[in-house]
């Protein structure tokens, strides 16, 4: 089996991977750290196939900006929580 | 017992999936040698750029207004304008987003220019714009968007109405969206600078905007 292969192989599972754990866990900043995971190992993939204007987009939008997103998101909610909790 | 079953429930669909698409037949005519012969014509040289701007460019016109369409959105929703409570801020991350946007900044112009005969275009160059927004926001750097006034407004809508009226004054020409063969590239390069500038707030408006901590919120 050459290398190239074994890398394509390994980025495929990595990428079922992430995907199946951004959705499966239970926590949800675990949840959002394997998604922007799952966003750069997209990026990669689209690089692999040679499409490299969809990986610089994908890596700018659906890793960073969406990660960014998610995570303020999870930030207002921690604090809200605490909020209700504390009064 | 039960999540076994769930498991090679879907692996079977997913099998019968794969070899379902293994068993289409090509598609029976191929748009890579059309492409490739009107390149020339188009005004740029890569073939990416080619087909978002120059033979689908109704489509990306439709995108853009799509976007716009997702702040206005938001906007619509009802922001409070009550004065936010500027968040404590590290250090390091306001040093960093200091020294990084301006390299960002010029990355953005460079994926701009470069779209035109290599891997780039607006889109890319608008989300590193975007991405800068965003760092500067968490480095405390500028603040929220609370009501965006008349001049952020106009950026905004000025990318699609730049794209729009070049399909406005091509349509009355000839075709819409069909550009004379001398100033296509240039004609591309305009829609594209005015995408890239629209793109990068819009995207970063929609971080600025729902980032808001609303007052009785703030840690």
């Amino acid at each position: 089996m050459n290398l190239t292969l074994a890398f394509d192989l390994l980025l495929a599972a990595a990428l079922l991977w992430s995907g199946w754990r951004s959705l499966s866990t239970p926590r949800l900043s675990r949840a959002i750290v394997m998604f922007v995971s799952f966003g750069l190992l997209m990026t990669l993939a689209w690089a692999r196939l040679q499409a490299p204007d969809i990986a610089l987009a994908e890596a700018a939008i659906g890793a960073g900006l969406t990660g960014a997103l998610l995570l303020d998101t999870y930030g207002a909610l921690r604090r809200r929580q605490h909020q209700e909790n504390g009064a | 017992m039960k999540p076994w079953t769930v498991v090679v429930a879907v692996l079977a669909g997913a099998l019968a999936l794969i070899f379902a698409m293994l068993d289409l037949p090509a598609p029976a005519f191929d748009l890579l040698p059309a492409v490739t012969t009107h390149l020339p014509a188009s005004g740029v040289e890569h073939p990416v750029t080619a087909v978002l701007l120059n033979y689908r460019a109704y489509d990306t016109l439709l995108e853009v207004a799509v976007l716009l369409l997702a702040l206005i959105g938001i906007l619509a929703l009802g922001i409070d304008a009550d004065p936010v409570a500027p968040r404590p801020v590290e250090a390091m991350l306001s040093i960093l987003a200091r020294l990084i946007v301006p390299a960002m900044i010029v990355m953005a112009v460079y994926l701009l220019w470069a779209g035109a005969h290599r891997p780039g275009g607006a889109f890319q160059a608008a989300a590193v714009l975007a991405a800068g927004g965003v760092l500067l926001q968490l480095g405390g750097l500028i603040a929220s968007w609370s009501a965006p006034r008349a001049r952020l407004r106009w950026s905004i809508a000025g990318g699609f109405l730049i794209f729009l009226g070049v399909a406005l004054v091509t349509g009355l020409e000839s075709t819409l969206l069909q550009y004379p063969m001398p100033i296509a590239g240039r004609l591309i390069l305009l829609i594209e600078s005015g995408l890239t500038i629209s793109l990068g707030l819009i995207l970063s408006g929609l971080f600025l905007l729902l980032s808001r901590d609303r007052k009785n919120e703030a840690p």
